[in-house]
């Protein structure tokens, strides 16, 4: 997994509350057998108007002008800032996939849906959860300032604005480890190989119907 | 250690307690994982991650995996190369590929037990109370009306599981949510999840797993508990759960995978402790009185968007909160309504019936109830009924029930998902509103600009005879 230390990032506005995984990456493209490729297609039915398809050259496409992403101001944008509950819904992994594949690094919100929370951090996001006044303020920062960028230090755990203002945030310990380090979580797990066995005769012995049941 | 002694656990922690590996000292533990589904979107990428890295899967008898999302429903003979669209064919193809080469037991597209991974796992005994169930699939929380702790992951989970069988895990918080009293006649299981996403929001069970209880709740067969689970995800919360009672033991009972003989009663006896003890702490209770139940029909793009049958479109001006507001009026303006109109007015396109939440023999049955003896609106342009499995397909077909849908004017299908999400050929064209018994209501989900509305089975039924939502209660 790619590491996350410190980064400053041009910040994008994503205005809506309940921004679902369907809305993220909508599931035709979810056809691929590959984990790269989806950054053309994130947000695809806000970003362009028409009815994205695989395979396509979306260069060609028609781009809405009114979507935040095709505005300008907002082009190379590596840090998302959104509203309440992003990523609810379906739990493709796809979404952090094309949100990587664009270019964005972190996602900021005063709420996040557990799955999309979770496959976020497998792929080297960092979801930050901010109190909602706070995202309403740089919200309201990002609207009045061109160019207006964040500093995120994970291992301080603390997200800078450029007027110098600062709001520290809180990551599971693990998930701060494995991203700091860009550690692979399966190899991780695999150090306990032990302890995992030593689980499995304990449940033969309590629960033996769980294990080698194959009656097909 | 004496079990007297112990603390009052709710069900979610008996579960978890018996599934630690290993408790970390940072707060996160390794979870034991005893069964996982897989289909063809979200396991490619975890098959290829175990290859590259050189790993197998630490227990092939844990796995069974079934393609469902990309199938076509229409006549499928020649199988996998009969599927039209390339890019479905090969992610289907890999599946059977990846299967096939990691030893994996898997129920092919010709197989009559092939079906929605929601619906052949308990068909078929694969999930089982006390067990840990996962699928990269958000809707795996249904398999909690079993008393499993069964929640979706994402694809770096899948592979997670397959190489190590274990997840790193974090303990929810516990949820209460009781139903109690009596249900009215022709108010459903999907009604009463309906009406509690309405109550607590998309965001109200973010965190938590939620136990769902009371006479409501107890008087709902396996199916309707199903049901239930399916869209606790809907609610926000990854896992939902029900006690284990006569009616869990007698579904289980018989079925391929279920334990048999000595093991069977040992299994049994270990089951009926799956329930919440008396006294067990939960941090958030919701109660609601099944009686002020009415059906459900969702007017918006969220499935908090939702009201009963008899009620009307809401109107953002009388909203405070900006966020919500903003979000009405943008549900409002996708869905083409005007605030005020009343739900029993607007017309629909089409009806799908099918789906992890509502595809098994005892919707079929309610859905058929209705259209018995009467005929699809003329004003329609399709009625679709997709059941969940081969085998929920061939009771149905012992049944007649094939016939009451087919002289109705409905289409009668092969199993898959559908119209819920429309990956296959199965979809909603631009502006065309849909009675739908799936589970999400999202902008684009059943097609490019179409326009969901989520209901029970029965009310889908009647929306296809009439042409518009009728209140099913009102029906002989």
């Amino acid at each position: 997994m790619k590491k996350f230390t410190q980064m400053t990032g041009l910040v994008a506005p994503m205005d809506r509350a309940n921004v679902d995984t369907d809305m993220i990456i909508p599931k035709q493209f979810l056809k691929s057998i590959k984990r790269s490729g989806f950054g053309p297609n994130l947000f695809d039915e806000l970003r362009y108007l028409d009815e994205g398809q695989p395979d396509q050259d979306n260069s060609q496409r028609p781009l809405n002008p009114d979507f935040v992403l095709n505005q300008s101001r907002f082009q190379g944008a590596s840090i998302l800032l959104a509203r309440k509950n992003f990523g609810c819904g379906s739990s493709r992994e796809h979404a952090p996939w094309a949100l990587d594949d664009y270019g964005f690094r972190a996602v900021i919100a005063p709420s996040f849906a557990d799955i999309f929370f979770n496959n976020c951090f497998k792929n080297g996001i960092l979801a930050i959860v901010l109190k909602e006044n706070d995202v309403d303020f740089l919200f309201d920062r990002t609207a009045e300032n061109e160019g207006y960028s964040l500093t995120i230090n994970l291992q301080d755990k603390i997200v800078t604005t450029p007027e110098g203002k600062q709001f520290s945030f809180e990551v599971d310990r693990f998930r701060q480890h494995c991203l700091l380090n860009g550690l692979d979580e399966i190899g991780v797990t695999l150090e306990d190989e032990d302890a995992i066995r030593q689980y499995e005769l304990r449940r033969k012995q309590d629960a033996p119907w769980l294990f080698g049941q194959q009656h097909y | 250690m004496s079990s007297s002694k112990q603390q009052p656990r709710t069900l979610y922690d008996k579960l978890w307690d018996s599934h630690v590996v290993k408790q970390r000292d940072d707060g996160s533990a390794l979870i034991y994982i005893d069964r996982q589904l897989l289909h063809e979107v979200t396991s490619p990428q975890a098959f290829e991650g175990l290859r590259i890295a050189g790993r197998k899967p630490w227990r092939v008898d844990a796995n069974l995996a079934t393609p469902d999302h990309n199938v076509p429903t229409t006549e499928r003979s020649s199988g996998v190369e009969g599927i039209a669209d390339p890019v479905s064919r090969i992610q289907v193809q890999t599946l059977d590929d990846n299967c096939e080469d990691f030893g994996i037991t898997e129920f092919k597209m010709h197989d009559k037990r092939q079906g929605i991974v929601h619906v052949i796992g308990p068909e078929q005994g694969a999930t089982l109370p006390g067990m840990t169930v996962v699928c990269g699939d958000s809707h795996t929380s249904t398999h909690g009306a079993f008393a499993a702790l069964a929640h979706g992951i994402g694809t770096s989970e899948v592979e997670h599981v397959l190489a190590t069988q274990c997840l790193v895990q974090k303990k929810m918080l516990n949820m209460l949510v009781r139903v109690d009293g009596e249900l009215q006649k022709g108010v459903t299981a999907k009604d009463v999840i309906l009406a509690i996403i309405g109550q607590i929001g998309t965001a109200g069970g973010t965190g938590y797993a939620i136990e769902f209880a009371g006479q409501a709740i107890e008087s709902l067969s396996m199916e309707g508990r199903m049901t239930i689970c399916n869209m606790a995800i809907e609610a926000g919360a990854r896992a939902g759960l029900v006690a284990v009672d006569e009616k869990t033991i007698n579904y289980v009972k018989g079925r391929p995978f279920s334990p048999q003989g000595k093991l069977w009663d040992q299994a049994v006896s270990a089951w009926r402790d799956l329930h919440s003890d008396a006294g067990a702490q939960f941090d958030k209770e919701v109660i609601l009185n099944a009686a002020d139940i009415e059906p459900q029909v969702t007017w918006g793009t969220s499935p908090e968007m939702v009201t009963g049958v008899s009620g009307i479109v809401p109107d953002p001006e009388q909203e405070s909160d900006a966020t919500a507001k903003d979000g009405i009026s943008r549900a409002l303006q996708y869905m083409g309504l005007a605030a005020g109109k009343a739900v029993t007015q607007i017309q629909l396109d089409r009806v799908f019936i099918g789906s992890c939440t509502n595809s098994r023999i005892e919707d079929l049955r309610e859905a058929a109830k209705v259209a018995k003896g009467r005929k699809v609106a003329g004003t329609l342009k399709q009625a679709l009924v997709v059941p969940g499995s081969g085998l929920v397909k061939e009771q149905a077909e012992q049944e007649g029930l094939d016939k009451i849908f087919l002289e109705a004017g409905f289409e009668w299908r092969e199993p898959g998902c559908s119209m819920c999400l429309a990956m296959n050929a199965d979809k909603l064209g631009a502006g065309e509103h849909c009675a739908s018994t799936s589970n999400r209501n999202f902008e684009g989900r059943q097609g490019f600009g179409g326009r969901t509305h989520l209901v029970s089975p029965s009310m889908a039924a009647a929306a296809a005879v009439f042409g518009h939502f009728v209140d099913v209660r009102e029906l002989d």
